[in-house]
């Protein structure tokens, strides 16, 4: 295990938050505190409480994972990108250091940046709504794993994308779309049975609603869904990085 | 001796269906600076990249150090500093954040002492906390031998270091080389400027459409396939050269001033006393004469050519 490696890498990328720390914490935390106060605080009095939850503190969950996924897709996506873009790769592709050694490295510091944001967002959101954890352990536990997930989905996209608009595409036309349709500012149970149906092929209804769940056990689906639904997301992620290096795909000639 | 790096029926061909190498041999001593000269295009990239694990054979294996560069990877790798022939960079890094990477991802703990060390050798430790992108061209293209110097590589590759480098910069970029095989690097650098290699190589391999020519020791190949010239400068111009004279291949120039004769310096007799008792004969008298030797581009023209 090349230690020394990974400790660069993670290092590095954590150096990049900062150098970009406007971009990557502060946007983010301005965005979300919109939506607290158009959704909370303007339009959410009017809206009746969902299963037991004031409106505003039942979209808190919501928000926080629409944050995590979009940012853990594109800064993980970013940040091997941009290697690749520029042509210091090479570097990397040169080294002593596995595959292996570099998802560690890559998608570490993507989760743990995306990690840091989510705890900030929901700080943000406790001074606009009442916030109740009812288990904060399988809070961070759905956190860290979604943040881990869409790192690695990320990671993907970056190795897959030949372009800056490629990259912009999966974040900005699939993983909004799919948060937005996924639960986050409504429970599925208000739409009409069939779409209800439908609503069920969307990833994102089962992090949603395990997150929600870790807040105020209320769900969509069993958390247990939820959880095994996650984990088989985490793996697919899994499988497609193995793949990419195992064959080289992108990467090397 | 062992050589350092041992390549063995190497072949390479791209998706695209090119054939970038082809049944490359190679062998490269310990210590020593070796040029691999060719054409652009004729594979010295691509080598370079399958050594460096940047490439993947078609076919062939080659060993680091001893090691496999399949099997024992890590070990190989570890051994290997490479500079690459593109300005690569990070810009919006800074030089110290990338030399520190580059040393952290080939396995080495930090060590800043080493690395100001490596800095101050290029002269870039002034510039240490500056944003790459700020650099100019040379500093970036000494940078760039500072990250591939920054985990102490045994073998360093250098795939054309002057490439748009300035003629003082090339010279303390050549020092700095000089001091690296002191110091007991192996250097391998690619050039398609003959110069280059006659300058700094130990031994010269000539790379041509994926085929290794010929890998002889610098002055070897100069003498083995170097052609003399002979200039007489002529005490009085001739208007045409006497029959006797005109046999044995000698060519008049400079308005009639000059004789040329050009010989191989390695044949047995090289004609050149039978050939100033003829001129005595012919009463021919000369005030002055030079030879000069051909250059290896001279040389590296001749074989591509036969090929």
């Amino acid at each position: 295990m090349n230690l020394h490696a990974i400790r660069a890498i993670y290092l590095y990328e954590m150096a990049r938050t900062r150098r970009t720390i406007l971009q990557s914490i502060v946007a983010p935390v301005v965005t979300t505190s919109l939506y607290f106060v158009v959704f909370g605080a303007a339009i959410g009095t009017r809206i009746a409480e969902i299963e037991g939850v004031a409106y505003g503190a039942f979209i808190v969950p919501g928000l926080v994972m629409l944050m995590l996924l979009t940012q853990s897709v594109s800064n993980a996506s970013f940040g091997i990108f941009m290697p690749r873009f520029t042509g210091t790769f090479y570097e990397i592709l040169s080294a002593p250091v596995s595959a292996f050694e570099i998802v560690i490295g890559y998608v570490g510091a993507a989760s743990t940046k995306s990690i840091i944001l989510g705890l900030i967002i929901l700080v943000t959101a406790s001074l606009f709504v009442p916030l109740r954890i009812a288990h904060p352990g399988w809070m961070i536990a759905f956190l860290v794993l979604t943040a881990v997930t869409f790192s690695l989905l990320g990671f993907v996209i970056g190795i897959w994308a030949d372009g800056f608009e490629q990259l912009q595409f999966v974040p900005l036309l699939v993983i909004t779309p799919l948060t937005f349709l996924g639960g986050t500012f409504y429970s599925i149970h208000v739409l009409p049975p069939a779409w209800q149906t439908v609503t069920l092929f969307n990833p994102v209804v089962y992090l949603v609603s395990g997150f929600r769940w870790s807040f105020y056990e209320i769900a969509d689906v069993h958390v247990g869904v939820s959880l095994a639904m996650t984990a088989t997301f985490l793996l697919a992620g899994l499988v497609a990085v193995w793949w990419i290096f195992k064959t080289g795909y992108r990467l090397k000639a | 001796m062992q050589p350092i790096i041992s390549i063995s029926k190497v072949s390479k061909t791209y998706a695209t269906g090119q054939q970038a190498l082809n049944n490359v041999d190679l062998e490269i001593r310990q210590g020593e600076i070796f040029g691999l000269l060719g054409p652009n295009g004729a594979g010295k990239t691509t080598l370079i990249g399958v050594v460096c694990g940047i490439v993947n054979p078609t076919s062939g294996t080659v060993t680091v150090g001893g090691y496999d560069i399949q099997r024992d990877w890590r070990a190989a790798r570890a051994m290997i500093g490479l500079v690459p022939q593109e300005l690569t960079n990070n810009a919006f890094d800074s030089v110290i954040g990338t030399v520190r990477f580059s040393r952290g991802v080939f396995g080495k703990p930090p060590d800043p002492a080493r690395l100001r060390r490596v800095l101050e050798d290029l002269a870039l430790w002034d510039r240490r906390d500056s944003r790459v992108m700020t650099l100019s061209g040379g500093m970036k293209r000494r940078m760039l031998i500072a990250k591939a110097l920054a985990h102490d590589p045994q073998v360093l590759f250098l795939d054309e270091p002057t490439a748009g480098v300035d003629v003082e910069l090339r010279q303390s970029m050549w020092q700095a080389v000089r001091r690296l095989r002191d110091a007991g690097v192996t250097i391998i650098l690619t050039t398609h400027y003959i110069e280059e290699a006659e300058l700094m190589a130990d031994r010269i391999g000539v790379i041509h459409r994926g085929e290794i020519v010929v890998v002889d020791d610098k002055s070897a190949l100069m003498q083995r396939l170097g052609r003399k010239q002979l200039t007489l400068e002529l005490q009085a111009p001739l208007a045409e050269l006497p029959p006797a004279l005109a046999a044995r291949g000698l060519t008049l120039a400079a308005s009639g001033r000059e004789l040329v004769y050009t010989y191989d310096a390695q044949a047995e007799a090289s004609g050149i006393a039978g050939l100033l008792s003829d001129l005595e004969d012919a009463g021919i008298g000369f005030r002055d004469l030079r030879t000069t030797q051909s250059s290896l581009e001279d040389i590296f023209v001749d074989l591509v050519r036969e090929k």
